[in-house]
């Protein structure tokens, strides 16, 4: 599975521009998968199994696009000006590497910092892609880069780029192919532009008008020094969640995660996170509402070039949805 | 229809006169009615379907010739920022609210028409015999501005009226000089194109309302029509001029005279890639001057079509204006026609295979 999440992780993609995470994603699902389609938004559609008498119709969505950089302005002197795709901070970006689509790398510099304790924003920072003048630089406005930094394996600990969400990315696909048998008809969703407004999964979840929605996504810990005060670890399994600023869960779907982990042995932790949201939230308010909840995997340092999450957590994030959906629902 | 040859630049004197009636009718968001009179009269000889929603969205279809068309849907929104009165004081005088992004330092001073009759009123301010150097350096807010009818009129109208700016059209050389212009601009733009439309493709306009306040009247014509695609068809700030310390400007989001801007990225949508670059291609192919505007924030009637129902591919072209969102907008004549010449010519070089291509 590990090589599996390095090929993810490692594939450039911003939200709008996730062909290139799309095609290695069908790739990887197409032979398992019983039926495949893209939809207008450019949401991959996989299905699995049939409806039986006691299934239901379940969506999954973990979503491919991750945050970005956009050019907005290419200087006298062939420097990049650019703003951010979804929730990229300032500070994680001096000295940070990117990628464009087109192939063109580049480093962040900034504006002299006048004073230590203010970092600058956006419109003082820039890309040196290594042109001299606006007529040599091979980026234009309106091209789009993401973060460049390797996979690292740390043995119990995984780092990389966009973990957020590619290792949801990777729990679905473990996921489908090791589902062998399901009651259900489920739909793995890999949504678009989700880390600008969840806007993939709200046409997604409206096509696919799913009678149970569980996203998969990365959520916050409260783990480091000094950090923000959070009752999610890493390490003690993939969290369930409770709320966070866009949804409540629906208190079914939550009782229902919890209590197959508990017949099933899994480790898990409830979570409240105070700010954020995911795809269920979209799935929650599509159509006439959908019961919708929430499986978390925890992650350090997210939306930085080096968010950390925890592999017996991942796979136990894989043996959760098994559980889930290898038997019949009642929610209740 | 012989009073619309093909589509020929410049535009016609029919149709700046037409621009000049839009920009001076008055249309505050949730009151479009005076905009929607003037398009339902324009249009309706010549459009196969009209409809008026419960939004008041104007719905227009003009049918294609061919077999299997593409389902277009073009939307410019009718609506305008401006006023709504919140209470009736002694003496003429009504407080009211702003409509939509409107920046209070701009209102001190101006002419105002309130009502349906366009009752004249100015935003007063104390002058400056009477005010203090310390007063002048904080700008007055909107709680403490009043429209000022005049003692008699002030009667006439009554809280929930919207008041806009009074300036007049006029064209100055190369230039439009109006209120409105956002998105007057693009409504004369869409009329024209229902009554000249590209015969390849199914041609649903939008004219729509309340934009300024969300896009609110976007989201439910966008239901309605379920498009296969659809274009936003809008103004935008060219904030172009020379920075007063000689640096290079590289915050400008247009440029006026560049040419129609068609938008990758802003706070409301990530525009489908395939259709920035069709529009890009056309230009290029036809020598349409055009321009990217620059990403960043805004949002336009796109924003709230794509993510309607299953999903609609969508992208946005503006006609760049100066000083949007103030009482007097400039814009370029040519880019107005450029931005028409481009519409007309993407939507004539459309087919389905263009979702074939990757994105």
């Amino acid at each position: 599975m590990k090589a599996l999440i390095q090929k993810l992780v490692e594939t450039i993609a911003p939200s709008g521009y996730e062909m290139p995470i799309r095609e290695l994603i069908l790739g990887e699902v197409k032979e398992v998968a019983d039926e495949v389609r893209v939809d207008a938004l450019g949401n991959l559609v996989v299905r699995k199994g049939q409806k039986s008498p006691d299934g239901k119709r379940i969506m999954l969505a973990a979503h491919m696009d991750e945050i970005g950089l956009i050019a907005t302005h290419i200087d006298e002197n062939g420097f990049v000006r650019f703003l951010t795709i979804g929730g990229v901070r300032p500070h994680t970006l001096y000295g940070g590497r990117v990628r464009f689509l087109n192939g063109v790398a580049g480093v962040i510099g900034g504006e002299r910092l006048e004073n230590m304790d203010r970092v600058h924003g956006f419109e003082k920072l820039f890309i040196d892609v290594g042109a001299t003048s606006q007529e040599d630089c091979p980026v234009r406005v309106g091209d789009v880069a993401a973060f460049e930094r390797p996979f690292l394996d740390l043995g119990k600990r995984l780092v990389a780029k966009s973990m957020d969400d590619r290792i949801s990315v990777a729990v679905m696909i473990e996921t489908l192919r090791q589902l062998k048998d399901t009651p259900h008809e489920v739909f793995f969703v890999f949504t678009t532009q989700e880390e600008v407004g969840v806007r993939g999964a709200t046409t997604a979840a409206f096509g696919v008008d799913p009678e149970i929605g569980i996203a998969v996504d990365v959520t916050a810990t409260g783990d480091t020094p000094r950090g923000m005060k959070m009752a999610v670890a890493l390490g003690k399994g993939p969290a369930i969640k409770v709320k966070d600023t866009g949804m409540i869960a629906d208190p079914r779907v939550v009782r229902w995660m919890a209590d197959t982990a508990e017949q099933a042995g899994i480790p898990y932790q409830l979570e409240i996170l105070e700010g954020g949201s995911t795809d269920a939230r979209a799935m929650q308010l599509t159509r006439a509402g959908v019961p919708a909840g929430c499986l978390s995997i925890p992650c350090r340092y997210i939306h930085t070039p080096s968010e950390m999450v925890d592999f017996e957590d991942v796979q136990n994030a894989v043996r959760m949805l098994m559980a889930l959906l290898q038997a019949p629902v009642d929610l209740k | 229809m012989d009073e619309y040859p093909s589509i020929s630049l410049p535009v016609s004197e029919s149709q700046l006169n037409l621009l000049e009636r839009l920009s001076n009718a008055v249309a505050v968001s949730g009151d479009e009615r005076e905009v929607r009179a003037i398009v339902l009269e324009e249009i309706q000889p010549f459009a196969d379907e009209v409809r008026v929603d419960a939004l008041g969205n104007v719905l227009a279809v003009r049918h294609a010739s061919g077999e299997n068309p593409l389902r277009v849907m073009l939307a410019a929104h009718m609506d305008e920022v401006g006023f709504i009165l919140v209470e009736e004081e002694e003496g003429g005088w009504h407080r009211f609210e702003v409509v939509g992004g409107v920046d209070p330092r701009v209102l001190v001073g101006k002419p105002v028409v309130v009502g349906k009759d366009h009752l004249a009123g100015v935003i007063g301010a104390r002058p400056i015999h009477l005010t203090t150097p310390d007063e002048r350096k904080n700008a007055l807010s909107v709680d403490q501005l009043r429209i000022d009818l005049g003692n008699e009129n002030g009667k006439k109208v009554k809280p929930g009226e919207r008041a806009g700016f009074a300036t007049r059209f006029r064209q100055a050389g190369p230039s439009l000089i109006g209120k409105a212009l956002d998105d007057r601009l693009g409504v004369a733009i869409l009329i024209e194109l229902i009554k000249n439309p590209p015969a390849n493709v199914e041609l649903l306009a939008a004219f729509t309302v309340q934009e300024e306040i969300g896009l609110r009247g976007a989201k439910v014509a966008a239901y309605a029509l379920n498009p296969d695609l659809a274009i936003a068809v809008d103004a935008t700030p060219a904030n172009d001029l020379p920075l007063w310390d000689g640096e290079e400007n590289t915050r400008y989001n247009t440029r006026l005279g560049g040419g129609p801007a068609i938008y990758v990225a802003d706070a409301a949508t990530l525009s489908d890639p395939r259709l920035v670059r069709h529009l890009i291609r056309t230009a290029e192919e036809m020598g349409i001057p055009y321009q990217i505007r620059q990403p960043g924030g805004g949002g336009t009637d796109a924003g709230a079509i794509h993510k309607q129902r299953e999903g609609i591919p969508v992208v946005s072209v503006s006609v760049p204006v100066r000083y949007a969102h103030t009482p007097a907008l400039q814009a370029r004549l040519l880019d107005w026609e450029n931005t028409l010449s481009l519409l007309y010519h993407g939507l004539e070089r459309l087919s389905p295979e263009l979702f074939s291509e990757d994105r």
